[in-house]
């Protein structure tokens, strides 16, 4: 995305797109990542609710996945899951 | 109609506001702003003006409270001076990027310290660089038209830009005063509903105040830059406006008798009137003597500036606030960097002087004119001399 | 696994699925505190508008030109979060009366770090509280200046070594007990105050929904685990606070008007504060005596406030 120059600048550098943070993809700070694995999980959503970038979601099935753009590999996920259906592996 | 009346000037001032339509209002008492804020209150609350008069902790939050308003959409004022205007100086370059055209009298006091609660200008003077569009006034009925006018600049969509009104604390604040107040019905003609560029409404989610690295800061200065000096056609075209429809007239920079002047004198707000009495004096003895009124400070209207004081002689610049181990008085600098790439300009003079009060009477302003006349060699010129301070 | 035998199965479906701060925020892997952030924008919903001080949280979710937010947000200064706030809800007040803006009910919210909320804006946060604006503000502890280089704050914990309380030969770290906050917004006689950690969500959530509903000043007061600050690993973010609670060095309660209640999620018996201590290289160096010190005060503090629920619950007037 090329920069804008001061004439493009919106008045007061108001920023008018919502979420627009989402452009820029934290998945790459990951050294590790969760996997889950969908025979232990009983689809309760703890791994939903403390993630902290908001990026595991609920799939049509009921099971959860991380989306890999976002997803920082910081392991709460896999250490709150209390069925033990997450692990993490580290990247290669 | 407008109609006739007198009153305190701080008062009258609450007054004006009070016929803007104003949302919002946030104040911390501070002498001599108190009475603006004082009569505004009364105004809300006895039903004549319909805003949120919202009594802050302090000029830190009074200045924020109303970045916040503004933010909102709302029209909104405050009021401060000296150690409130020092206190919220972290404040006044966050609501000028932010492009929020709040207005803000200053009812002008030297800063401590010591403490004093006198008039001088040494609580503006270290706003300058802050983007605020920075006006003085003269007298009571300046401080009324422009306390007016300063909503209809502001919110202009080629401005939206915050304004400061500079009216000389007790000097000016504090005189009753004859003038004309405009009727609300003027008022509502003159100064058409606040149209804000971005509003805090989950209506359309925005993000305000968003943090810059040095990828965009560079910019966002220069547009910063670009909207204030623009800001100047803006000012010019609203004091016609104003001009037009009441009959008084602002220019900004004003001239008292200054076509055939050879030592012209060069003032910033209420010192003017009594400046233009001694150049009265000067003239009935002969002296090619005339008067520069500055009106607005921040755009700093070099053109107009240099039109008017290049065919003098010599330049006396007064100034009511000093740069200390610095070049001399804030005004003096800036006259003299206007005047610098000039081939015919005059030789600049500057006195500091009527700090924290202290009274110039019209003999002061032509004992200025007569020690500059009497250096025929020059040597006085482009420094500055505390004026009238016992040695 | 307290959290498990508590939690209600198949919390997504009570949770505001919504996601009013998006991904692509810049917070620190394992961030409590952003949990907490996001936690409190799915609670308020959409009607909110919020103030927020400078801190880890205005940077790493305002990167120009961008922004991770989806309700409205503005960001003033360090120290008036809650002025600013104070002045939203002024403003907004003022329009929806007179009819300039369109009628929906909205929420304001300030927000702010431990430093901006207990140190350099305290006293706007005093200010606002004190004039009764229907606001919420959310304290979002990390218990030191993390955005600034883990700097003790009046929050920071006895016995913590940070970058300008340093343990060494001759100190323990910080050397003055953590302010009490909640006590001291108890003090002001509005109608709510809350401790929340993000590690008890539905706790979070019920209490934030509480504060929304409350027309007047409420105040939040939640424990953000900061693993970064803390030197803990990324993946104990949410059981780190879950320990805070469970020792009493961080007590989930609530005050309504005046009456206390403790959050059902404190346990009868408090673990030893040892337990939370040793996970967290802020508090490596501390010997058996001085965590015993630390101990005595914890369970002083905790009788304390079990003695205020008991006395000043709801029902006594």
């Amino acid at each position: 995305m090329a920069l804008k120059t001061w004439k493009e600048l919106p008045i007061g550098c108001v920023v008018s797109e919502p979420g627009s943070a989402s452009e820029y993809h934290t998945g790459s700070w990951r050294s590790q990542r969760p996997v889950w694995d969908n025979q232990k999980c009983i689809k309760c959503g703890i791994c939903y609710v403390f993630c902290p970038e908001g990026c595991v979601q609920q799939m049509e099935d009921g099971f959860f996945q991380a989306d890999m753009d976002y997803c920082k590999g910081c392991g709460i996920c896999a250490h709150e899951c209390w069925p033990r259906a997450i692990k993490m592996i580290e990247e290669g | 109609m407008g109609k006739r009346m007198g009153m305190e000037v701080a008062m009258a001032v609450a007054e004006a506001v009070g016929l803007c339509n104003i949302d919002m209002a946030a104040v911390y008492p501070i002498t001599p702003q108190s009475h603006i804020a004082e009569h505004l209150s009364d105004l809300v609350a006895n039903g004549e003006v319909d805003a949120e008069f919202v009594t802050v902790e302090s000029e830190h939050s009074a200045m924020s409270a109303v970045i916040g308003a503004s933010g909102t959409g709302a029209r909104s004022y405050t009021a401060t001076s000296s150690q409130g205007l020092m206190y919220m100086h972290e404040l006044l370059p966050i609501a000028s990027a932010m492009r929020l055209p709040i207005t803000m009298a200053i009812a002008n006091r030297a800063v401590s310290g010591p403490l004093n609660i006198l008039n001088d200008h040494s609580d503006i003077m270290p706003q300058r660089d802050s983007g605020w569009i920075s006006i003085f006034v003269e007298n009571g009925q300046e401080a009324i038209d422009m306390s007016i006018i300063a909503f209809k600049i502001a919110e202009h969509q080629d401005v939206m830009l915050p304004v400061n009104i500079n009216i000389d604390g007790f000097q000016l604040t504090h005189m009753v005063e004859p003038f004309e107040m405009p009727s609300q019905e003027e008022v509502n003609k003159f100064l058409p509903p606040f149209v804000p560029h971005a509003t805090l409404h989950p209506a359309k989610p925005v993000t305000m105040g968003a943090f810059a690295m040095s990828d965009y800061f560079p910019e966002i200065m220069k547009a910063k830059d670009e909207a204030l000096k623009n800001s100047k056609k803006v000012v010019v075209d609203v004091f016609n406006e104003w001009g037009k429809m009441f009959g008084r007239n602002y220019k900004l920079v004003e001239t008292y008798k200054t076509d055939d002047a050879e030592v012209i004198m060069l003032t910033m707000g209420s010192m003017g009137e009594t400046a233009q009495m001694a150049i009265d004096q000067l003239r009935a003895k002969g002296i090619k003597a005339g008067l520069v009124k500055l009106r607005l400070w921040r755009p700093f209207p070099f053109e107009e500036i240099k039109a008017v004081i290049k065919n003098a002689k010599k330049l006396i610049v007064t100034d009511r606030a000093i740069s200390f181990g610095g070049p001399g008085g804030p005004v003096f600098s800036e006259i003299k960097s206007a005047m610098y790439a000039e081939t015919q300009r005059p030789l600049i003079y500057n006195y500091i002087y009527g700090l924290g009060g202290r009274d110039v009477p019209v003999g002061d302003f032509i004992g200025m004119f007569e020690r500059v006349i009497a250096d025929t060699a020059n040597q006085l010129a482009d420094t500055y001399e505390f004026w009238g301070v016992r040695e | 696994m307290s959290i498990v035998e508590n939690f209600d199965l198949f919390a997504p479906r009570l949770i505001n699925k919504k996601e009013l701060l998006s991904p692509g925020h810049r917070a620190c892997s394992g961030c409590a505190e952003v949990l907490a952030v996001r936690l409190m924008a799915k609670a308020l919903g959409e009607n909110t508008v919020i103030a927020s001080a400078t801190g880890c949280m205005e940077i790493i979710s305002s990167m120009f030109p961008t922004t991770a937010w989806r309700v409205p947000w503005v960001h003033v200064a360090f120290e008036n979060a809650a002025s600013v706030a104070s002045g939203i809800e002024a403003g907004i007040k003022a329009l929806r009366k007179k009819g300039k803006i369109d009628d929906r009910y909205v929420k304001v919210v300030g927000m702010g770090g431990d430093g901006a909320t207990m140190d350099i804006g305290f006293q706007a946060l005093s200010g606002a509280m004190e004039r009764g604006h229907d606001m919420i503000y959310v304290c979002f502890d990390n218990e030191a200046y993390m955005n600034t280089g883990i700097q003790r704050s009046s929050a920071t914990p006895m016995g913590a070594s940070t970058t300008t309380a340093p343990a060494g030969k001759v100190s323990i770290g910080q050397k003055t007990w953590k302010k009490n906050m909640p006590e001291i917004l108890v003090a002001h006689g509005i109608p709510y105050v809350a401790t929340v950690c993000p590690s008890y969500p539905l706790d979070f959530i019920r209490k934030m929904e509480k504060a929304k509903s409350i027309k007047g000043p409420s105040y939040i007061h939640c424990f953000s685990v900061c693993p970064t600050g803390w030197r803990c690993p990324s993946h104990q973010a949410v059981s780190m606070g879950r320990l805070a609670v469970e020792t009493g060095v961080f007590p989930l309660y609530e005050v309504e008007d005046g009456h206390y209640r403790l959050s059902p999620d404190m346990p009868k018996k408090l673990k030893p504060i040892k337990d939370y201590f040793k996970g967290q290289g802020r508090f490596r160096h501390l010997g058996p005596e001085e965590i015993d010190k630390i101990q005595e005060k914890v369970t002083t503090e905790f009788n304390k406030l079990k003695e205020k629920a008991k006395f000043l619950k709801t029902g006594n007037v």
